[in-house]
Formats: structure tokens, sequence, C-alpha cells
């Protein structure tokens, strides 16, 4: 029974960090089109935001939901203007671009900080189920996951800037006739999406512990989640989170973690062969 | 300038044959240890460069069948004990491997960004699984995969027939310099033919090839597999000089290199991105040398500012350069023509 709890939890919490690091990259390709390959180095200064900000004394909440976003997101600003914006209707070429930033981003990080593991600690202690031992921080990363994701849904769905959102999912056209300039559109989608990306970055980087080189272990898992998750941002990541996550971790738990891993990886390249649309261009079509 | 004959088209001899010299030549100033991993690099390179460049295929997990020729011939090797059979077996385990794959990804008819997803995806799970077969249960015959560490001291290439006679130092930079050329002569084979003005009309219109009544499908696997040797080889080669193969061979970074390589160098050349390899190359191991700058930092920096300024690449932006200088003085001339006869008319006028 304890054990039974514990898988639940894992696979709850599984779902809950895809649904985290996916939403930023999700809202950059679900509005714009655009594959931000430089996704997993967005999370990976995220976190590095977060554990200086700690480490300079700063409450580590605060560090984490509003030190992380405003830091990515003034560099994904910065990143729009100076490379982005010019290559928009180039689809590979952003992809190379921003895979460039990645490891322009991976470099300058590793200058500044090293190429050695840095962490701060989990500010939430464990807890028991039986005999086991959990993480308490686990139930915030859910929680934060759950609220960002209603949220989001919230604002598509009910507010001005969701209609303009949604608007701008269907093509440039739409924008201008509901009286907005595109670029300055596109230019706040990236930037939430990077601030987005922080987020996650900070949220996670108590649990993970940080490297310079801990983007590439994102940027597969949210690439898969947004991407088998087809063109609806929030009904798309949820279902793909959904399913990768209780795969990955039922596989783990009965075999090891790698196998887990590896089991996500050819189930999404079974769903991608089968949908390529994403799953919400097979089901949910009409979903946000 | 076309080559006379032997139905490879546009091949400039003379300077194939003058590169050819040189490259014979190097091991008499330079020692051979360096040159040789450059080449390999360049033929990888050149392996992409035929897929991306010509078919207009852009794979973001080339590293995939690089690190299978690798470990195809690692494990082949422990377990034949000569390096004939490995080699040859180091290019089939990741053609018929992208052949699958391409099958699967081209009649799927997946859109480009998909299939960057799938390679890459591709690439990610080989890393992954290399990466946890430490331990005695992962073997492959004699072959343990050896996980994180990888598989060290396995027979290294001999000349065919005699195990005892092992290829190394100077004769084995002839044999990747030959392997380097024959590929290059084969991709140039390839493109003069039928099949490759096939590939190249699906390059420019892939709907258009398909109303011709052409199997697109079918052509891009093909392609797709070729590359996929090609960089088997590649793999291969790499393996024999490092004497080591590791799960790195499977990394994100080494996919990001070759497509950095191919990019500058050109697409739609095969000798840009060869020359981009050795260049870039030499860079990466100048800066392997130093701590101040991060290899990462000038690699992205190099790739940002290549897509967004020469976005063709180095080598057909030299070409249009040519061009442009050649048609500038043609128009100059012709400039010239008219003023002298607009002269001579108004003179006659007068």
């Amino acid at each position: 029974m304890d054990y039974a709890a514990i898988v639940v939890l894992e696979i709850l919490y599984m779902i809950a960090f895809l649904a985290l690091i996916s939403a930023g990259l999700a809202i950059v390709f679900g509005m714009m089109r655009v594959i931000n390959l430089a996704h997993g180095e967005f999370v990976m200064v995220g976190g590095y935001a977060t554990i200086a900000a700690a480490k300079a004394g700063i409450n580590v909440y605060f560090a984490m939901l509003v030190i992380s976003p405003i830091v990515v997101g003034v560099i994904g600003l910065i990143v729009e203007r100076v490379i982005v914006r010019f290559l928009y209707g180039r689809m590979i070429d952003i992809m190379l671009a921003t895979w460039g930033l990645g490891l322009l981003l991976t470099g300058i990080v590793t200058l500044i900080f090293g190429n050695t593991p840095v962490s701060v600690a989990t500010p939430i202690p464990g807890y028991q189920v039986g005999h086991y031992q959990m993480g308490g921080y686990n139930l915030f990363v859910i929680a934060v996951a759950v609220v960002l994701m209603c949220s989001m849904w919230f604002a598509l769905r009910y507010t001005r800037v969701g209609l303009v959102a949604r608007g701008a999912m269907q093509g440039r056209e739409v924008i201008s006739a509901l009286g907005y300039n595109p670029s300055t559109i596109y230019m706040l989608t990236f930037t939430v999406g990077a601030a987005l990306s922080g987020l996650a970055g900070g949220v996670m980087a108590p649990l993970t512990g940080l490297l310079p080189s801990i983007g590439g272990a994102y940027i597969a898992k949210a690439f898969i989640t947004v991407i088998t998750g087809g063109a609806a941002v929030i009904a798309g990541t949820v279902t793909t989170a959904v399913v990768f996550g209780a795969v990955d971790q039922i596989v783990s738990f009965a075999s090891t973690p790698v196998l887990g891993e590896i089991a996500m990886l050819v189930l999404a390249l079974v769903l991608l062969r089968l949908m390529p649309q994403g799953v919400t261009g097979q089901f949910f079509r009409n979903s946000t | 300038m076309t080559g006379a004959g032997f139905g490879i088209g546009r091949v400039r001899w003379n300077w194939l044959v003058a590169a050819a010299v040189l490259l014979a030549a190097l091991p008499l100033v330079y020692e051979t240890y360096t040159p040789t991993l450059l080449a390999i690099w360049a033929l990888f390179a050149l392996s992409l460069a035929l897929m991306w460049g010509y078919a207009g295929i852009l794979s973001f997990g080339h590293a995939a069948y690089f690190g299978l020729g690798a470990y195809a011939y690692a494990i082949a090797s422990f377990n034949v004990g000569e390096s004939t059979v490995p080699l040859l077996l180091a290019i089939i385990v990741p053609a018929v491997v992208a052949a699958i794959i391409g099958a699967l990804m081209f009649y799927g008819r997946i859109s480009d960004v998909y299939l960057g997803v799938m390679t890459l995806v591709v690439t990610l799970i080989l890393n992954r699984f290399m990466n946890a077969t430490a331990g005695d249960a992962y073997r492959i015959g004699n072959a343990r995969l050896g996980g994180f560490n990888g598989i060290p001291a396995f027979p290294t290439l001999n000349v065919p027939g005699d195990p005892s006679m092992q290829v190394f130092g100077t004769a084995y930079y002839f044999v990747v310099i030959v392997c380097l050329i024959g590929a290059y002569l084969i991709c140039r084979w390839i493109l003069a033919s039928s099949f490759g003005r096939i590939l190249i009309g699906i390059r420019e219109n892939e709907l258009r090839m398909e109303l011709l009544g052409y199997n697109v499908p079918a052509y891009k696997t093909a392609i797709f597999t070729v590359s996929g040797a090609m960089a088997g080889l590649a793999g291969c080669l790499f393996a024999n000089w490092a004497e080591i193969v590791t799960p790195s061979v499977f990394s994100l970074g080494q996919t990001a290199e070759v497509l950095i390589w191919v990019i500058v160098g050109g697409l739609g050349t095969l000798i840009g991105p060869i020359i981009a390899a050795v260049v870039l190359g030499m860079l990466k191991l100048a800066l392997g040398t130093q701590t101040l700058i991060d290899n990462s930092l000038v690699l992205g920096a190099i790739l940002i500012l290549v897509v967004l300024l020469i976005p063709r690449g180095f080598a057909p932006t030299f070409a249009a350069w040519r061009r442009r200088l050649a048609q500038v003085q043609v128009h100059r001339r012709q400039a010239r023509g008219t003023r002298r006869r607009r002269v001579a008319l108004q003179e006659a006028n007068q």
C-alpha cells in the first residue's frame, strides 16, 4: 500500500516535472511555430540565477519564483531582438541559431561558475510514507506545475491577452486584424516563454543541482513533450506529460531509471510516427 | 570546368590531384597524429554535407551513425580478432540502422522539424543506453560494452589477412586520406548520376518530384542510408585513431559540431564542409589547450553569426562574391563601351 502511494507520488512528480520544463517551450512553439533549442540552457540559467541569489542571502522562494523568471525573461527579450526576429519563417535556421545560442550560454556559464556542480539545500524537509522517506519538495514542484498550468489555461481562455495569444497561433494576419503589431506580440511571447523556462529552472534547481551542461538533459524531454503534444499548448503539453511521465516512472520502477527514460524516448518516436501532427492534431482538436 | 570522363562529372581533377599530393607530402614535414583526426572529421562532415546540402535532409542526430560505426567496429574486432570484417560491419550496421530509421520517417512523410526531433531522439537513446551498459551483464560475445568508460584496447586496423601487421602512425594517416578522397569521389559520382539529380530536385521541390512520378521516400531513404554508412566509416576510423570508444561519440556535442562544420562550410558544396571541418577542428584543438575561453562558447558564437550573416555558408558566399566581382568587371567594360558610343554619338550630332 505504501509502495503504491510512493509510485503514484513519483508518477505525479514526473508529470509535474515534464509539464513545468515544457511550458516555456510550448508557449513559444505553439504561438510562433518557433523551436527554441536553447530552451534547456534557459532552464539552466534560471537554475543558476536562483542558486546565485540564494547564496547572496535572498529568500530562496523569492529567488526561484521572481528573480529567475525575470533574469531569463530579460535574456529572452534580448535574444528575440538580436537573433530570432531576423529568422521568422525560417524554422531550420531558428533551430540552428538557437542551438548555437545554447552552446554560447553553456560556455558563458562555464566561464562564470566553473565546470563543477553547484547546489542549494532543499527548503522543505522530507516526510515519511510508511517505511519510505519522501522528498517534501516534490510536492511543492507538483503544486507549482498545477498552478502554472491552471493559470495558463485560464489566461488563454478568458482574458484579452489570451485572446490575442490564441490569435497569434492562427497566424500573423490574425494579430494584425485584432489591431496589434505582430512583431511586438512575438517579442512578448518569446519573453514570456523564456521567463517560464527560468521559473522551471529555478524551481528544479534545489532538486537536481546544476552543471553548465545540464541543459541537454532538459531539452530532450521538453522537446518531445511539446512536439508530441502538437499545436494546442495546454492540452497537448498536459496530455503528453501525463503519458510520458507515467511510462517513464512505471518502467523505472519495474527496471532501472535509464530504461524508463529510454522507454519514454522510444514511445515518443512511435507517437510521432503515428501522429505526425502531434497528439492534439489527432485528438482534442478544439482545445487550448 | 568539367572533368574528363569517368562519369563523375564536376570534379576539378587538377585541384584534386594537387590536394592529394599535398596531403601525401604532409607526413614529410609534420607529425600525422592530428591531421589524421582532422581528416576523419572531414569525412564525417562530408557524410552530412551530402545529405543536407544536396537532398535537403537535416539530421540533428548524425552522431548516431558515427557512434554506431565506432561501436560496431570495436565490438566486432574483439569477436573476430582481425579488422577486415569489423571494418565492413562498421559500414553495414550504421547503414542498416539508417535505412530502417529513414524508412520509418520518410514513408511516414513527417515534416522537417519532426524529422529533426526524431533523429535527435535516436541519438539520445543510444547515448543513454550506452552510458548504462556498465557491468558484465552487457556484453556482445567477447566485448564488454563498459558503460560510461566505453570499450578500450580493442584490436586496431591491420593489413587485410594478417592480424599481426597493425596499421598505425603514418600508414594509418594514408588509409584515412584514401578513405576521404574515395568518399569525396563517391559523393561526386552520386551527384552526377541521375540519382543525385533527382535528390537535388527533391531538395528544390518535393511535391513537383512526386508529381513527376518519382518515389520520393525511397530516394530519401537511400541517401539517408548512404550518408549513414559514410558517417559509420568515419566513426570506425575515429575508433581506430582514439583506440577507445566511449558513449561520448553519441553526445549532443558531437552532433552539434558536425552540423556547425557543414553550415559554416556551406550547403550545397562538398569541399566547403571539408575545409570547415579541418579549420574549425584545428580551432577546437587549439581552444582545448587553454582554459580561458570555453570551446562551446566559441562554437556557439560561430553558429549564431553564420546563420544570421551568411546563412549559405562560406563556400557558396565566396563563390557568389567571385561571380559578382566578375560581373562588375563585365558591367564596367560594358558601361565604358556605352559611354564611348554615347560620346561618339554626341560628337556626330554636333
